[in-house]
C-alpha cells in the first residue's frame, strides 16, 4: 500500500465537518472514525476498455497484495477478487478486454440468497461479507451474474492487518473498504492502472457530480454489464460493445 | 456426627484455597501502554463484549474507532521478544493465547485476522501473492 501518512492525518485533522472545500467546485468527502457511513456517498468505479490491455494485469496483481491473495498453486480453488475477461462480439468482431470483479450492485442477488444476513450492502454502497456470520453455504457464489466471490477452502496465515480472511467464509472485492473508511479515496486497483497499466480503471463517488467519475459518465455515457437484470451496479464500463 | 459436618467443609475450604494459591498462573507480557482502554476488572469480565460489539459496528457502520477494536488491542498487548519477533496466536508467549490456553477457552479471532500488531507487517517488504512455495501451512489443530 502506498498510503501517504501526512495525507491521512490531513484528513482526519478536518473530519469536524463531513465534507470540506479543496478548492471552488471541489468538495472532498471525509468521515470522522466514529462517524457511521451515510448513503451521502455512492462508491464506483469505470473502467474504459478502449484504453485496458489485454496483456496487462496491474490491477490483479495489485488487489493480490493489497489483501495478501494467496496463489495456493490451485487456480480453480484460489481466491480471486479481480479477474480479466477478454471478449469478443462475432458479428462486429469487436475484442475488449477488462477486469471483472464484484460490481457493487445496489439491489444485490447475493444479498437477498445469503440465509444468515452475512451478505450485505453499506450504506455508501459498498458490498461485503460479514465473515462472523457467513456459513460458507456459497448460495451468493450461485447467485452473482459475475462469478464474483471466492470461497475459502484451507486454513490461511499471514492474513493483513487491514484483510482479515479465512478457511469457510465466501469473499469478494470490498473496494478497499479499509481505505474508505481512512478517508483515503482510492483502491489498489485503480492506483495500479494509473501509475502502472494504461489509465483505465478510474474510482471515485457516483453521487458526487463534481467527481471526475461522475463527469466522465456524463460527458462520454457508460454502460452496466448485464444491464437487463436492473441490478444498478456501482461498477461501470466505457466502450463495450 | 455433629462436628464432622462442621469440619469437613471447613477442611476442603482449606485445601481449595491452598490449591488455589499453588496453582499455577498464566504469565502475561507486560502491555506497551501505561492503562488499557478499561479498568482490569473490567476488560478481565467483558473484554469479548467489548469486542464482539466494536466488530459488527466496523464491518456494518464502518466506525473505525480504536478505544474497543482488536487491533488496538494487539497494539499494546502484542510485544516483540529480544530477538524482535512478534508472537504467533498460537504461542503461549501471545498475550491472548497466554490466558486462553490457561483457561482451556479456545478462540478463532486469529484464524482470519492478523494477530500481531501493525509494526510487525511494517517490516515485511513483501506482503503481497506470496509464491506457493513460501506458504507455510498451518497445522491442522488435532481433536
Amino acid at each position: 500500500m502506498n498510503f501517504d501518512p501526512q495525507r491521512r492525518e490531513f484528513l482526519k485533522g478536518a473530519t469536524a465537518v463531513s465534507t470540506m472545500t479543496l478548492a471552488p467546485g471541489v468538495m472532498l468527502y471525509a468521515r470522522a472514525p466514529d462517524e457511521p457511513v451515510t448513503g451521502a456517498v455512492r462508491w464506483g468505479m469505470l473502467i474504459d476498455t478502449r484504453l485496458c490491455q489485454e496483456d496487462c494485469h496491474a490491477c490483479v496483481d495489485a488487489c493480490n497484495t493489497e489483501h495478501n491473495l494467496q496463489d495456493l498453486g490451485r487456480p480453480e480453488t484460489d481466491a480471486q477478487w479481480i479477474r480479466k475477461l477478454n471478449v469478443r462480439d462475432p458479428l462486429t468482431e469487436r475484442s475488449v478486454s477488462m477486469p471483472m470483479m464484484c460490481q457493487h450492485c445496489e439491489h444485490p442477488p447475493c444479498e437477498d440468497v445469503c440465509p444468515t444476513g452475512a451478505s450485505f450492502r453499506r450504506a455508501d454502497g459498498i458490498v461485503l461479507v460479514d465473515k462472523h456470520t457467513c456459513i460458507g453455504c456459497r448460495y451468493c457464489m450461485m447467485a452473482c451474474p459475475y462469478k464474483a466471490r471466492s470461497f475459502i477452502h484451507e486454513n490461511l496465515d499471514e492474513q493483513l492487518p487491514h484483510a482479515p480472511r479465512g478457511k469457510g467464509c465466501v469473499e469478494s472485492c470490498t473496494l478497499c473498504v479499509h481505505r474508505q473508511d481512512d478517508n483515503d479515496h482510492t483502491t489498489a486497483c485503480a492506483d495500479a492502472c494509473q501509475s502502472d497499466g494504461h489509465k483505465a480503471n478510474l474510482f471515485g463517488d457516483l453521487n458526487d457530480s463534481n467527481s471526475e467519475i461522475s463527469q466522465r459518465i456524463r460527458e462520454f455515457g457508460a454502460t452496466q454489464f448485464r444491464a437487463d437484470l436492473r441490478l444498478n451496479t456501482g461498477v461501470r464500463y466505457q466502450g463495450l460493445f | 456426627m455433629r462436628l464432622s459436618s462442621l469440619v469437613l467443609p471447613a477442611l476442603m475450604l482449606m485445601a481449595s484455597t491452598s490449591a488455589q494459591a499453588d496453582a499455577p498462573k498464566p504469565v502475561l507480557p507486560e502491555p506497551l501502554g501505561e492503562r488499557c482502554v478499561e479498568p482490569t476488572e473490567v476488560m478481565r469480565a467483558r473484554h469479548w463484549e467489548f469486542i464482539l460489539h466494536q466488530r459488527d459496528e466496523t464491518v456494518h457502520r464502518g466506525i473505525r474507532t480504536t478505544k474497543h477494536s482488536l487491533k488496538n488491542c494487539l497494539e499494546c498487548h502484542v510485544r516483540a521478544n529480544e530477538a524482535g519477533e512478534y508472537p504467533r496466536a498460537s504461542s503461549p508467549e501471545h498475550y491472548c493465547s497466554a490466558c486462553h490456553i490457561y483457561a482451556g477457552v479456545r478462540i478463532d479471532c486469529f484464524e482470519c485476522h492478523a494477530d500481531r500488531p501493525h509494526a510487525a507487517y511494517d517490516a515485511l517488504e513483501h506482503h503481497g501473492r506470496l509464491r506457493t512455495e513460501d506458504v507455510k501451512r498451518p497445522e491442522e489443530p488435532q481433536p
